[in-house]
């Protein structure tokens, strides 16, 4: 039988493909230089490296959205889709040590428009629908983000600041900070808003318009509503949240960001965005836009699949006949699961067991 | 349906106090005021749970879903940086985080500074803001004993009163952050969750303005 995490991959990957994404199947490796040039892009910036025997300095995979830009055209009115199934390594936050992580996930790259924008949403909200029905998936706006902290006038280390705040949806330090840099009623405001609105898109859409002034923080709130008007039509109403708390890195994220969660898993299951600075940091012109599925996340709750009942255990000994058991197991229901084993398995139920010896398969006992 | 909310609470006095803010604003649970060994506690018709865990603890839970709200220490939340969102200051559990020393002592620069501490990444921080090199020494408890040993140099603590340092010859130099205890709550609860969470954060809310 499959397990969540496997049926999950399988699903995703024929959604992907509906859609036109075709997979992309990488290396293990990659040349370190290109995640020294993009550190903060990742997740955990310790990487595993080595030496390759050319002397070249490599690293086992942390992201596999730098290696697919790496490798993405940059032709005019051109766009690229693929999705990927990829192990990489990362250090765990509990155990600060390296782990393999399953990663599965998409990329759009090229010369997108809001079509593509909204049609890799799109497919991030109904990836958690084929994991759980019961998901939810927070979106923001970095262009709104960085358009608000911009018009606010804030040098690089307190916008650091109140990303912090506005990540942990701390409202109370950032008022004490817009007090420290003695930030007018509408600026400390409009900051205090992007913290504490959050929750369905058409409350927030109308909470956020009282306070924001400025024609570019309004036309990244236009964007980001329109799309989630888009999801709400598609049949998600009631599963879409606008939380601005989701951005993180300005650097990086330049439109819509989301995070995407499902009841029962303490953690975000997919994260995605659009990151066109990305790009523009690698010297590239295309536009670019993907998320990613943790599914290792979903095998952790297989509690129930972890111990399946085997239909038939059949004990050996020494002298056991090998033609006679597997004339036996032949005979068997093909269906049925099936252990061979010297010992009783620990740990493991089963509905019937046999005891093969001197040419032939007793039963010797069986539960219902 | 209500959906129950797990709560963790700091171990301690600073708990105590947490639970009797939760109690006045209607979150009241009668079974975690008798005298007994019960680790959890439940009022079924307020639909919450309680536990009190050790509270350099309470991060973890929260953070990874073993309860959806908990109250922590500023400290605690600096130090281990869990991925929570903190809603709320609760304006108790009043304190500082500084750097302590023995009277005489003066940073002389030359040569490494040994700092004894509980909150080595705080310390850290602290020193790598000022170009300072520094050796930290990880302590669990009884940190004032490492500079009179001259096990360190100064020591990175919380302090409250200052009496603890003041017999033993030792006195503050420098303050390093304010603490106070902050309402926590776990990210994916908050989706899954919120009418819930967000009605006990408005009470408790309130019951901060009242203070």
């Amino acid at each position: 039988m499959m397990r969540r995490d496997e049926k999950a991959v399988f699903a995703l990957r024929e959604l992907f493909e509906k859609y036109g994404y075709t997979r992309y199947k990488m290396s293990r490796f990659e040349e370190y230089d290109l995640y020294v040039a993009n550190k903060d892009f990742l997740i955990s910036d310790e990487v595993i490296t080595f030496t390759d025997r050319s002397g070249r300095l490599l690293a086992m995979k942390p992201d596999v959205t730098l290696s697919i830009i790496k490798n993405a055209p940059d032709v005019s009115g051109e766009v690229q889709k693929v999705y990927y199934n990829e192990n990489v390594y990362r250090v765990s936050g509990g155990t600060h040590s390296f782990c393999e992580i399953m990663q599965t996930g998409l990329e759009c790259i090229g010369d997108l428009n809001d079509y593509e924008i909204s049609e890799v949403v799109l497919l991030a909200a109904q990836s958690l629908w084929k994991i759980s029905k019961d998901f939810i998936l927070d979106i923001s706006h970095m262009g709104l983000i960085s358009s608000v902290l911009e018009n606010c006038t804030l040098s690089k280390k307190d916008k650091d600041k109140v990303v912090k705040c506005l990540q942990s949806k701390n409202a109370h330090e950032l008022a004490s900070l817009c007090k420290a840099l003695e930030l007018d009623e509408q600026k400390t405001n409009k900051l205090n808003s992007l913290v504490v609105c959050a929750g369905a898109p058409k409350k927030v859409y109308k909470a956020l318009l009282q306070v924001l002034t400025e024609e570019n923080e309004i036309s990244a709130l236009n964007e980001l509503f329109s799309i989630c008007e888009l999801l709400e039509s598609w049949g998600y109403e009631g599963k879409i949240n606008v939380d601005l708390s989701v951005g993180n890195d300005l650097k990086y994220y330049s439109g819509v960001v989301f995070k995407g969660y499902i009841e029962g898993i303490p953690a975000s299951i997919l994260s995605g965005g659009q990151y066109d600075k990305l790009l523009k940091k690698m010297g590239r012109k295309s536009k670019a836009i993907g998320f990613a599925v943790y599914t290792d996340l979903l095998s952790r709750q297989d509690t129930a699949d972890a111990f399946p009942v085997i239909d038939n255990v059949i004990l050996r000994c020494d002298d056991t006949d090998t033609h006679a058991l597997i004339k036996f197991i032949k005979s068997l229901p093909e269906e049925e699961k099936l252990l061979v084993t010297a010992s009783l398995p620990e740990g493991k139920r089963w509905k019937r067991l046999y005891r093969a010896e001197n040419g032939v398969v007793k039963l010797i006992e069986e539960n219902s | 349906m209500k959906k129950t909310v797990n709560i963790a609470l700091p171990k301690g006095r600073l708990g105590e106090k947490v639970y009797n803010m939760f109690k006045a604003a209607g979150y009241e649970c009668p079974s975690i005021e008798e005298a007994n060994r019960k680790l959890i506690f439940e009022n079924e018709e307020k639909c919450i749970r309680y536990f009190w865990v050790k509270p350099s603890d309470v991060s973890i839970y929260v953070e990874r879903g073993a309860a959806d709200i908990g109250v922590a220490g500023k400290d605690i939340i600096l130090e281990y940086r869990p991925d929570v969102y903190e809603l709320l200051d609760l304006n108790i559990g009043k304190c500082r985080m500084a750097v302590a020393a023995k009277k005489d002592f003066s940073d002389s620069k030359a040569s490494t500074l040994r700092v004894a501490t509980k909150f080595p990444y705080i310390a850290q921080c602290f020193y790598d803001k000022k170009c300072r090199d520094i050796d930290i020494i990880n302590l669990n408890g009884s940190i004032e004993l490492a500079p009179i040993l001259n096990l360190s140099d100064v020591i990175v603590d919380i302090v409250e009163t200052g009496s603890t340092l003041r017999e033993n010859d030792l006195e503050v130099i420098e303050d390093v952050v304010p603490i106070s205890a902050r309402l926590i709550v776990n990210k994916v609860s908050y989706k899954f969750k919120n009418d819930e969470i967000d009605a006990i954060v408005s009470e408790m809310a309130k019951q901060v303005e009242n203070k």
